[in-house]
């Protein structure tokens, strides 16, 4: 029987170490407190290794978790939301929006004709919203095309 | 005395036209965010700190905006409750357990009337308590040295997972992660970097407002594309909108009693509007004559938790101004705010600073009465904001998130850091571990390391220096007791359930 509770205290139980290891690391220069710069950051792994060891011995009952298809369309949107935070800054805001708000929108409406129309209509008004009436610093389309 | 001429500096600055007109847009774009399934008043004002941010308001203008929008999105939230059954955020959940009764009686406009004016009373009599209290506590304040605050700080953390969690496990565990990536950067006494792993976007450490977009909006498109965006569908017609004077006379006494219970948990660091709104109604049904009609479509059920949870929302702003530490989710977010401008609040703020704190209190002030006749008059335009449907409403907001933190600090490596927040939010969600304390813990983790520090160098390391002092003595106890008390408590208070399916709840 798989518990979420069991396999992410085990998670954060190796993360914990890690940061133990990792704070051990931490230099410290002549110009230190009582306390130095190590103390905290034992105390908060001390909390999460303690937090773990409850929630793998004394889990909670699982909430349902995506399977299959879902789990697939769940890593589409990651993957989407990734290539967006990658594409923003080379090819400009309209075309990078126009494609992941049309995928986020078909991917929670399921409608292929309507989630084109959101995107497009998402990508042009948040632009007039931002560059014209908020005047943000947007570059509409890649670098070298004008706007 | 002095309150009152503090009060008129703040009001020469709210009245002004550019300040009112901020207040009203402020106001307005909080309701329909309020109003909206899944967007909240925390993701609401987190969504809008880098943009306004970014559009170079200054800092009391920016403020302004953003408590508008914070009080409109606590107005807001009722609107869902009562028409769709949906809370728009957590502490309007209470509101659907009598409001969509009277809905389906055909009674809408009249819940929405009630809850409407029942927002304002509760509002307005806290943002007077604000005024009363907090600089009183801020006078207090000033006599607490570094193991107070420690002591503070694990009061916050205690009662925010205590009460807001029903594993206390998992609390203390949220708010360990948050306090550990705020570990992450250069360690202010020493100089020294800490956890960056030569990364260099990492020397500055992880901008609270890239954790917060990330945990609280974008974890939202990952529910939403799960549930395919049920829950999205207006259910009840709205008739012609008519105060009914009398029902307003019949819950003068339920909004006036959920006012005083509501302010006090805002007012307890940690407890926040949820709680203020679940006592309120719980209290109302208690002394309440007609006890089998709660749930049932009562008015006084509707007045009751909407006047709590609006007069929470002004409480909790008295421990976030006078010392610091919020008392709920949406406070922390505001919090993000003032350390934003770069306003520290605690007591120096109201000596140094009164213009900023009483301009505040007097826009909010104002923010009340454009609420009021935004949100009785002009009802059905809200109404029919809510009927934009998720697959455009969502993408939306993620690309509105992405386009904040974009301009603001312009880097793909905070966007990602912002999706891997997301991913860290619904996970978090999944297992029911309140994503709150992360915030709070990323928020406050610095200046509560750095207290811990300062403390062991006046005693020279001796840890016992941290109960030094009976402030310090009387704070551990009441985070020890806010902590484990909820395990007991928690047998006796049940949540009543929600009227019918359950809905997309936005933690606050």
């Amino acid at each position: 029987m798989i518990k979420g509770d069991r396999i992410f205290g085990a998670f954060m139980l190796v993360v914990a170490l890690g940061y133990i290891l990792s704070a051990r690391g931490i230099e410290t220069s002549f110009m230190s407190d009582p306390v130095g710069p190590r103390v905290f950051p034992y105390m908060v792994a001390g909390v999460v290794i303690l937090c773990s060891l409850v929630m793998i011995l004394r889990p909670d009952p699982d909430e349902e978790w995506p399977a299959g298809p879902m789990l697939l369309q769940l890593g589409i949107a990651l993957v989407a939301l990734a290539a967006y935070a990658e594409a923003i800054t080379p090819l400009g805001f309209l075309i990078p929006t126009a494609v992941v708000s049309g995928i986020l929108s078909w991917q929670i409406g399921g409608n292929p004709g309507r989630s084109v129309v959101a995107g497009l209509g998402l990508a042009v008004g948040l632009f007039v919203l931002f560059r014209v009436i908020l005047g943000l610093g947007l570059r509409g389309l890649p670098a070298g095309w004008g706007f | 005395m002095e309150t009152l001429s503090n009060l008129a500096m703040g009001f020469s600055t709210a009245l002004t036209f550019y300040t009112l007109i901020l207040a009203i847009i402020g106001c307005f774009v909080g309701t329909i965010i309020g109003a909206l399934p899944g967007l909240g008043p925390s993701n609401g004002v987190a969504l809008l700190i880098p943009i306004s941010f970014s559009m170079g308001l200054d800092a009391i203008s920016a403020l302004v905006l953003l408590t508008s929008v914070y009080y409109g999105a606590m107005y807001g939230g009722r609107i869902s409750s009562i028409l769709l059954n949906i809370p728009g955020d957590e502490p309007a959940m209470m509101t659907t357990l009598d409001g969509y009764p009277m809905a389906r009686q055909g009674k809408a406009a009249e819940a929405l009337v009630v809850s409407g004016v029942a927002s304002f009373v509760g509002a307005l009599l806290a943002t007077i308590g604000l005024m009363i209290f907090a600089p009183y506590l801020a006078r207090v304040a000033y006599q607490f040295g570094p193991a107070e605050y420690f002591a503070l700080y694990m009061l916050a953390f205690c009662t925010l997972g205590g009460i807001g969690s029903s594993n206390q496990a998992k609390a203390a565990m949220a708010a360990a992660i948050g306090l550990g990536i705020a570990m992450i950067g250069l360690d202010k006494t020493t100089g020294m970097p800490r956890f960056t792993f030569g990364e260099l976007h990492l020397m500055d450490g992880v901008d609270f407002l890239v954790a917060i977009v990330g945990l609280f909006a974008v974890a939202e498109v990952f529910f939403f594309i799960e549930s395919h965006g049920k829950d999205s569908a207006i259910g009840v017609k709205l008739g012609k909108i008519l105060v009914p004077w009398k029902m307003l006379r019949q819950t003068t006494g339920a909004m006036l009693r959920g006012t005083g219970i509501g302010f006090v948990a805002g007012v307890l660091p940690g407890a926040g509007a949820s709680l203020g709104s679940f006592l309120a109604y719980m209290g109302e049904k208690s002394i309440a004559k007609d006890k089998s009609t709660f749930g049932k479509g009562n008015p006084k059920g509707v007045a009751a938790p909407e006047a709590g949870n609006n007069a929470a929302a002004g409480g909790a702003l008295v421990p976030m101004l006078t010392l610091g530490v919020p008392g709920s989710g949406t406070t922390a977010v505001l919090l993000a705010l003032l350390l934003t401008l770069n306003i520290t609040p605690g007591p120096l703020l109201f000596a140094e600073r009164p213009e900023v704190v009483w301009s505040l209190i007097a826009s909010l002030l104002v923010a009340n009465v454009v609420l009021l006749l935004m949100n009785v008059p002009m009802v059905k335009i809200f109404v029919k904001i809510l009927s934009v449907p998720a697959w455009v409403l969502l993408p939306g907001v993620t690309m509105i998130a992405f386009v904040g933190i974009y301009s603001l600090t312009g880097s793909s490596f905070d966007m990602l850091m912002m999706v891997g927040f997301g991913v860290l939010g619904y996970v978090m969600r999944k297992l029911n571990i309140p994503t709150v304390p992360v915030i709070l813990g990323i928020l406050l983790g610095n200046a509560m390391e750095d207290n811990l520090r300062r403390a062991m160098v006046l005693s020279n390391g001796d840890f016992w220096y941290l109960l030094s002092s009976p402030i310090a003595v009387g704070l551990w106890i009441a985070a020890i007791l806010g902590f484990v008390a909820p395990i007991f408590l928690r047998r006796l208070l049940k949540k009543p359930p929600v009227p019918t399916h359950d809905p997309s709840l936005n933690e606050d």
